[in-house]
């Protein structure tokens, strides 16, 4: 059962209410035996039934709280997280934490109930009558036992079968998946009768399975109502000799299959709920971003960078190896370099995305990884290769919560024209799923939002004109040219109008200092 | 056309199932009504001989319950499974003619809608109607005791059976409908935490957008705490008519002792067949969207087929556009001319409209604007495009299954000589019985963009269309590779690559930049190859 925070507490309230519940389960069957022996409603019977119907209401209650606490959690915890795809969090984030409810509504509280209730049954019947008591405890173990060795033998045939249920399963998602392939062959409509054919392969290995899996309820069911016959019948035979009255009779008669019922009821849930434990699973595996501390602050402005032979491995496959350069204070260097030379994962260092697996980055002759990330992030100005638009406006998009000057920083990435033809010009709601700007457009917010940054030490640009036509790429240019002075920069380029803005430049191949030369 | 089309042989199926099911619960009720009713009479001490049915039924019925219940089990699941695959069937050839749904998302989601409407049937549609025959029987056989008590017990059903479950399915409804936006603000939030995370963190702007996106999460937790209440009384006030359903009927029937008890224990058991309809519910308008969506798919009309057969294969792009509503245009303006036998590379950066101008070309996608000609008529117009054009898409799909079926999709009759050298040239060099996993998941990403480009090379149409084929392999042997197939390609070629130097000798370059071709001499330098 995987950690989660309140559990303890939600069980032992769970565990609170089960022995309630026995106590209004044992009370009903008094009640019950007294008004079916011609005794009326007993106060017994009043009793247990408000009892009854106020414990399925604080159950539902509490399992729905809880279960809203943990689904909120989840969702916090998807928030921080990085997934490999990050498309998938929000399926995740959504029904993804939906699918937990059956374990923690359904089966959770069952499991409890049929933990208690049971054993409280047993105690009354052995007050009551010991040879029923005697039935009972000695069947109700078989139900567990049972289920424990048909699920073992289950689980050892599925087993067998599972590649072949996954592959026959899947096929229907496979082919829908492909159904774009399969077109450009001409085969689609061919593979109709396929798809008829291993429906019915898996209609015919599931039920194959299922004949098994289902044993063990069938067990479930017969040991339970058996068990009921066997206490009736020698009870019947009792009360014919005069030796039993007719009242416990009935009380031995209601209790025995109280005894089972939270049993079956825990068995029913337990399928559904296996799915409910695998979101929750999923959900609790998606790693979670961890944040860097570090306090020490240095003084803002142009900072002199030292790459001192400088390694970065992601997943044991290097990314850079042994990097050295420096950067005085006030110089722009340019990277260049085919598509996975590095260039990209120089700047995620510079920013403190990655750290060093070794050697060492010194800022202003301090090693990067003592200053305090939001200090030393809030001095630079970095434009990432596919900026992320925010479902905000597109002043905010720009802005991103500092108070810049909105349209001067516009006009300088070239942005302003862009705002005008909108509907609501710098109002307008904007965000990664609405591609309402196109990809050059993007790529000039995310240049709009290092401009706005005016008081940047340290400008980190990732190919910033790739995406522009060459009458966007000058006015950009330009307003990159303005932007430079005085401070330290580094220019991830490829376009010489790029280059010719740094004073020198280097270029990586595999994750190496390939040459250095000045622009 | 209804999603709940049922055969007859499914129907019969579902009464079998529905019959199996009302006799096992029936058994626990009779099982319950003959032992109270044995020992009640037994307390009277009659002759033994006036007990001997009840001691032989009360054994029977606890054989039988166990047994019908197995019974309906599998005989539900068997309906459920058929049906499952005829929907299946039946879906897929709604989906074979349309332009396709985009997005994996989707698919996933419309695969698990399919698979979602089995628990419409085996949650829903079976214990309704299992209950409803139980609680007809049980209100019949109580009716020739006690009229009065009949009517107690078919009020306490109707309203734990129909009006619970219809408020149910009424609050998650409307819950479900207010909390929408908000699940798909938290959707769009959540990704852009994560994939703007590091651009947020930049900006000292992460606490403050991971506060809005907490905001949301608050909010559906406070709905779900108020719906759970809500339906935590439902299930309460069940519970409530249960109970007081049962001593009424004990109070009201005014039949012997012994068969008194019988009704009333009855009554009691009916309850528990009744009840769980409550809790099902909730998943009642999940259900529905899932039907609604299937339905979607199944009423689209399908375009009409073409009859034209193809003939020289002469392709012509005259200002073809392709845009979606609200959004910026993915392809405009564009104008190619691609005659048999002409190679044509296509150069940008990502987002450009390089595969939607592919797509175009295969007919997946129709133009907006402007016009895509074959042979001087549009595209739709064929009924065997892809004898002509095929190729290998960017999100060309990897089928579970061997890599020998993969490859004969291109070419359903192909030798394994064939087989063997289109492998050859496509540097594909796995054993053709090799499982592919999921899609392609058991290969390499380098073996399974090699067995792609295999199947194009294997179905070598006059038009070959290939999206960046050689991404992801390594640059050298990634050129090596392409520069093979090039030279074994009969016909026209169309290229989408990021590397110029993979254009050499071609006779047309087209540069793409949102979605617009421009103009020769803004196409940039090439670089000089490394």
């Amino acid at each position: 059962m995987p950690a989660l925070p309140g559990l303890r507490r939600y069980l032992s309230v769970l565990a609170a209410l089960a022995v309630l519940t026995a106590a209004a389960v044992l009370l009903q069957a008094e009640g019950l035996a007294t008004l079916l022996t011609g005794g009326g409603v007993s106060s017994f019977l009043v009793v247990a039934l408000l009892g009854r119907v106020a414990l399925t209401w604080s159950h539902g209650v509490l399992s729905g709280r809880f279960a809203a606490a943990v689904r909120g959690g989840l969702r916090r915890r998807l928030l921080g997280s990085s997934p490999e795809r990050a498309g998938v969090v929000a399926t995740q984030v959504t029904r993804g934490v939906d699918a937990t409810d059956s374990y923690l509504t359904g089966y959770l509280p069952s499991l409890v109930v049929s933990v208690v209730v049971p054993i409280a049954v047993v105690v009354r019947l052995f007050t009551t009558d010991l040879v029923s008591a005697l039935v009972v405890t000695a069947t109700l173990p078989l139900i567990p036992v049972f289920a424990i060795l048909v699920g073992k033998h289950t689980a050892a045939r599925t087993s067998r079968q599972w590649s072949l249920l996954l592959k026959l399963g899947g096929h229907f998602l496979d082919v829908v998946r492909g159904l774009g392939t399969l077109r450009v062959f001409g085969r689609a409509s061919a593979q109709a009768s396929t798809v008829r054919s291993m429906a019915a392969a898996h209609a015919d290995a599931t039920l194959k399975t299922l004949r098994v899996a289902f044993l063990s309820s069938l067990v479930l069911e017969l040991v339970a109502t058996m068990s009921v016959a066997l206490v009736a019948v020698p009870i019947g035979f009792r009360l014919l000799s005069g030796s039993l009255d007719a009242r416990t009779a009935l009380l031995v008669l209601v209790l025995a299959p109280e005894a089972y019922l939270p049993l079956r009821a825990a068995g029913a849930k337990f399928h559904a709920a296996a799915e409910g434990l695998t979101a929750l699973r999923e959900a609790l595996a998606v790693p979670v971003v961890s944040s860097r501390t570090a306090v020490v602050t240095r003084r803002r402005g142009a900072p002199s960078i030292v790459f001192e032979r400088v390694s970065v491995r992601y997943a044991g496959v290097p990314a850079l190896s042994e990097v050295d350069f420096s950067l005085p204070s006030g110089s722009r260097v340019a990277l260049t370099g085919p598509s996975g030379s590095g260039k990209s994962t120089v700047l995620a260092v510079l920013l403190g995305f990655v750290p060093p697996s070794s050697g060492r980055v010194l800022v202003d002759g301090v090693d990067l990884r003592s200053l305090s990330p939001s200090d030393w992030l809030a001095d630079v100005a970095w434009v990432p290769q596919r900026p992320t638009l925010f479902r905000e406006s597109l002043a905010s998009n720009i802005s991103l919560g500092s108070a810049a000057d909105v349209p001067a920083a516009a006009r300088a990435a070239a942005l302003d024209s862009v705002a005008a033809g909108l509907p609501a010009g710098f109002d307008t709601p904007v965000g990664e799923l609405g591609e309402v700007l196109s990809a050059g457009q993007r790529q000039r917010v995310g240049l709009a939002r290092a401009l706005a940054r005016t008081s940047a030490g340290l400008v980190l640009l990732d190919e910033p004109t790739a995406r522009l036509d060459s009458r966007t790429e000058s006015a950009v240019l330009s307003a990159t040219r303005r932007l430079l002075p005085g401070r330290t920069a580094v220019l991830v380029a490829h376009r010489p109008a790029m280059l010719s803005l740094a004073d020198r430049v280097i270029e990586l191949r595999d994750g190496r200092v390939g040459a250095e030369v000045a622009a | 056309m209804s999603i709940w089309a049922l055969s007859t042989r499914d129907v019969l199926r579902l009464l079998r199932a529905a019959l199996f099911g009302a006799g096992a619960e029936l058994a626990a009720l009779a099982l319950m009504a003959t032992a109270a009713w044995l020992l009640l009479r037994a307390a009277e001490r009659p002759p033994l001989g006036a007990l001997t049915v009840a001691i032989v039924g009360v054994r029977t019925l606890a054989l039988l319950r166990g047994g019908l219940r197995y019974a309906e089990r599998l005989a539900g699941h068997e309906v459920v499974l058929r049906w499952l695959g005829a929907l299946r069937t039946r879906v897929y050839q709604a989906l074979v003619p349309g332009s396709g749904l985009s997005g994996g998302d989707l698919v996933t989601r419309l695969v698990s809608d399919v698979d979602a409407l089995q628990d419409a049937v085996l949650r829903w549609l079976l214990p309704a109607g299992v209950a409803a025959l139980v609680a007809v029987v049980a209100v019949g056989v109580t009716a020739t005791a006690s009229i009065g008590a009949a009517g107690a017990l078919a009020g306490g059903l109707l309203v734990a059976g129909v009006l619970l479950p219809w408020l149910v399915a009424r609050i998650t409804r409307r819950a479900a409908r207010e909390d929408a936006p908000k699940r798909a603000e938290l959707a769009e939030r959540a990704v852009e935490l994560v994939t703007g995370h590091r651009e947020l963190v930049a900006a000292g702007a992460l606490d403050d957008h991971r506060d809005r996106a907490t905001a949301v999460v608050d909010r559906l937790a406070r709905n779900e705490r108020t719906v759970s209440c809500k339906v935590a009384a439902a299930a309460a006030a069940g519970t409530l008519v249960q109970l007081v359903t049962t001593v009424a009927v004990a109070l009201l029937c005014h039949a012997s002792v012994p068969w008194t008890a019988a009704l009333t224990l009855a009554a009691l058991t009916t309850f528990e067949v009744v009840l769980p309809l409550i809790g099902a519910a909730r998943r009642v308008p999940e259900i529905r969207a899932s039907a609604a969506r299937v339905k979607a798919v199944l009423e689209t009309p399908a375009p009409a087929r073409g009859t034209r057969k193809v003939q020289s294969g002469h392709f012509r792009l005259d200002r073809a556009g392709v845009r979606y509503p609200g959004r910026v245009p993915a392809l405009q303006h564009i104008d190619l001319d691609l005659p048999p036998g002409r190679r044509v590379g296509i150069l940008g950066p990502s987002g450009a409209g390089k595969t939607t101008l592919l797509r175009l070309l295969l007919g997946s996608e129709t133009p907006t604007d402007g016009q895509v000609l074959l042979d001087g008529h549009p595209l739709t117009d064929y009924a065997d495009l892809p004898t002509l054009i095929s190729g290998a898409e960017a999100d060309a799909h990897v089928f579970h299954t061997t890599v020998r079926e993969n490859l004969l999709l291109a070419k359903p009759d192909a030798t394994d000589a064939e087989l063997a050298e289109a492998c050859a040239t496509a540097g594909f060099d796995l054993a053709l019985d090799r499982d592919t996993g999921p899609d392609g998941d058991a290969l390499s990403g380098g073996q399974r963009q090699r067995l792609i480009l295999a199947r194009a090379v294997l179905a070598a149409p006059k038009v070959l269309v290939l999206d960046e084929p050689v991404e992801g392999l390594d640059p050298a042997h990634g050129d090596a590779v392409l520069a093979n197939v090039l030279a074994k390609a009969r016909g026209s070629v169309v290229l989408v690559t990021h590397r110029p130097e993979h254009l050499a000798g071609f006779d047309e370059v087209l540069t793409l930049e949102d979605g617009r071709a421009l103009p020769a001499s803004a196409a940039g330098p090439r670089p000089a190859r490394p």
